[in-house]
């Protein structure tokens, strides 16, 4: 394992025991057939049910609901552990934990709790989350979809996109426009009248990760499944402070797979009578992704401390998920590079990886939303209109 | 049923191996360690047997302080509690007595562990331990049911397999495919931390070996293709150079 500073001191025994853990799932069980499955396109749904045995659904959650109990410095060792194998896999064990079991968890009444969370934490159902729309991306609180009042139910309409897990799952955790406008949660179920969820075909990243719209027409949601608690764009917004979280640490996962599979093959690939890692140029590469990462480390380890003592901040959020996935995706180049003709290829993961932060790149805020976010916590000034 | 499961704490199987203090001794920076990987299994079926049939498991490990990580986890897989018998392991009479002492003051059913470690290999605690408290010892065990108080069990031998029944208390020397390699969850994790790990004094032992030094073993020669139609060649090489014939 990649850590130059020797991070691993600074956690507890549990989150070192995770960390091994999580790992060994990822080499045994993800690494052997995630390339399949991103050449097929195809998302291995079974491997729900082993997220859901091993715990790493709901992570942080109580024990009570099915969670874990663990820290926020435990999630994000998931994460990265995961991304290890494939960032599609993490965004999967992201969504459910934090995009899904979150806002229920927060949001949600106690009878949407026990109903919910115990079979999302075990991987009974998979759950999506939809937040954007076709017309509003970056800018979700413009959002259209709206449901009305018509005494013993609901009825939603609107559509979303782009949405991770949503061609195949079992609940949708939906934020639309209440009749008084605000924006509102919704606990929508598979089979509902009027509810679809067309795939989004042919993506060239994240392939082992479905994603879909989900589209309500008249759909008839019963009053029992709205989130009562959590009114207005900020209520899904700070599930997504725990997502991005999560993908600081997941991106390092990405960053470190790349680099580790570069390090062997320079030292492998012999070229003018000599391996290309005994040349400067490869040399200044390797340096320069070993710092990377290791400054990607750092920052994501004491943000995790910060969460862990309930005080890390949104733009701190930020600049951690923003620095550390172009940090990874930067490395992946590199790496590809490296590995000459040989990177474009299914026999390494770097190609995956790299097609993978494009999307990791866009969602959950782009580079250039948090950037603003950023630049607005400098200066005071919102600058995103 | 009251198991009792022994677990070595031993470098990684793609650790770089190296000495220092002039070969004396075995050089632990940067090394990882785990459980041994024959120990893994005795404990996954011991894991699996209680789930099964009931009863507890007690996992017995003779170390220093720094094999704990290794005991949290044999925990968060599914033992009961733990006992460290605080020492470094000499060799395996040493530990097989510290095992023994603990076993004569809990009548445990099973008495598992791996075939061997993985550091040293000797393979033959088992046996010293079945000696030492006057009860039967089998190895390599690669199957093990309980039924009635009896164990049935296959054991390896040469070319074959070897099925047997036997009364408890036994001791086994365990090997693959006795269970799957389990690994914890969220939760065993979890519940790991507070779980009893008692930490013991070690009985004296009067030492019956030392050690000398260590040695690699000769780096892997190059490798020669020859092929079929002069096979003769090979005689020859095996003859001049490799000098095995
Ligand atoms: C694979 C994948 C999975 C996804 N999963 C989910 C999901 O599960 N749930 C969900 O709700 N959403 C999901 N998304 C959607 C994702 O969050 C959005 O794609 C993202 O928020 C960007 O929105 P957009 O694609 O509409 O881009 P736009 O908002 O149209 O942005 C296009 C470009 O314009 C830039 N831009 C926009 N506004 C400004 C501004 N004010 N100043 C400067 N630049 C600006 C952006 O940075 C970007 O570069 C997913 C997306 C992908 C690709």
């Amino acid at each position: 394992m990649t850590d130059f500073f020797n991070i691993d001191e600074l956690l507890t025994e549990e989150n070192r025991l995770i960390r091994q853990t999580v790992a060994e799932f990822t080499n045994n069980e993800i690494k052997p057939i995630i390339e399949e499955y991103a050449q097929k396109a195809e998302f291995p749904a079974y491997l729900v049910r082993r997220f859901g045995e091993l715990g790493l659904l709901g992570t942080t959650l109580p024990e009570a609901y099915g969670g874990g109990g663990a820290d926020s410095i435990s999630y994000g060792l998931v994460c990265q552990e995961i991304e290890r194998g494939d960032s599609g896999m993490r965004s999967t064990i992201s969504v459910q934990s934090s995009l899904v079991m979150g806002p229920i968890y927060r949001y949600g009444s106690e009878e949407q709790k026990k109903k919910y969370l115990p079979r999302l934490a075990s991987g009974e159902l998979l759950g999506c989350f939809g937040l954007t729309e076709p017309d509003y991306g970056s800018n979700p609180a413009g959002m259209k979809s709206r449901f009305t009042d018509v005494g013993d139910h609901f009825i939603l309409n609107g559509s979303k996109t782009w949405i991770s897990n949503a061609p195949l799952a079992d609940v949708a955790v939906v934020w639309a426009r209440n009749p008084e406008g605000r924006v509102q949660g919704l606990i929508l179920e598979r089979g509902m009248e009027g509810f679809t969820t067309p795939e989004i075909k042919n993506k060239w990243s994240l392939r082992t990760s479905a994603t879909g719209e989900l589209v309500f027409d008249h759909v008839k949601v019963p009053r029992q499944n709205i989130l009562p608690k959590g009114l207005g764009i900020s209520a899904p917004l700070s599930c997504l402070d725990n997502a991005r979280y999560g993908i600081a640490w997941g991106a390092i996962g990405a960053a470190i797979d790349c680099y580790e599979t570069a390090v062997k093959y320079a030292g492998e690939r012999i070229q003018f009578d000599k391996p290309i890692g005994a040349f400067q140029l490869t040399q200044k590469k390797l340096a320069e992704m070993l710092t990377e990462i290791t400054k990607a480390q750092l920052v994501a380890w004491r943000l995790g401390t910060l969460k862990n003592s309930g005080k890390a901040t949104t733009a701190q959020i930020s600049l951690a998920k923003r620095n550390n996935v172009a940090m990874a995706l930067q490395v992946a180049r590199e790496c590809r590079q490296i590995l000459g003709g040989m990177g474009i290829t299914g026999e390494y993961p770097i190609m995956r990886h790299l097609m993978n932060l494009e999307s990791v790149i866009t969602y959950e805020g782009t580079h250039d939303i948090h950037l603003l976010i950023l630049g607005a916590e400098i200066t005071g000034i919102p600058a995103f209109k | 049923m009251k198991i009792l499961v022994c677990i070595t704490n031993v470098p990684d199987t793609t650790a770089k191996i190296s000495f220092t203090d002039n070969n004396t001794k075995f050089n632990k920076a940067g090394v990882q360690y785990i459980i041994g990987p024959y120990d893994d299994y005795a404990l996954a079926r011991a894991v699996e047997l209680k789930e099964a049939q009931g009863g507890t498991i007690t996992v017995l490990h003779v170390g220093e302080a720094d094999s704990d990580p290794q005991i949290r986890k044999a925990l968060a897989i599914g033992a009961d509690d733990a006992i460290r018998v605080n020492t470094e392991p000499a060799d395996s009479y040493y530990v097989a007595t510290q095992i023994a002492h603990i076993a004569q003051q809990n009548s445990y059913d099973l008495i598992l562990m791996g075939r061997e470690s993985i550091d040293f290999n000797s393979g033959v605690v088992h046996g010293l331990v079945g000696e030492m408290l006057g009860i039967p010892s089998f190895s390599p065990v690669m199957k093990l049911d309980i039924k009635d108080g009896k164990a049935e069990f296959a054991r390896e031998i040469d070319g074959g397999k070897e099925y047997l029944e036997a009364t408890l208390p036994l001791v086994l020397g365990c090997q693959e495919p006795i269970a799957e390699w389990k690994i914890p969850n969220m939760r065993g994790i979890m519940t790991a931390r507070t779980k009893p790990l008692q930490v013991v004094e070690p009985v004296s032992v009067d030492d019956m070996t030392s050690l000398e030094s260590y040695s690699l073993p000769a780096p892997k020669g190059e490798c020669k293709m020859i092929p079929v139609e002069e096979a003769e060649k090979l005689i020859t090489l095996l003859r001049t150079e490799a000098k095995v014939l």
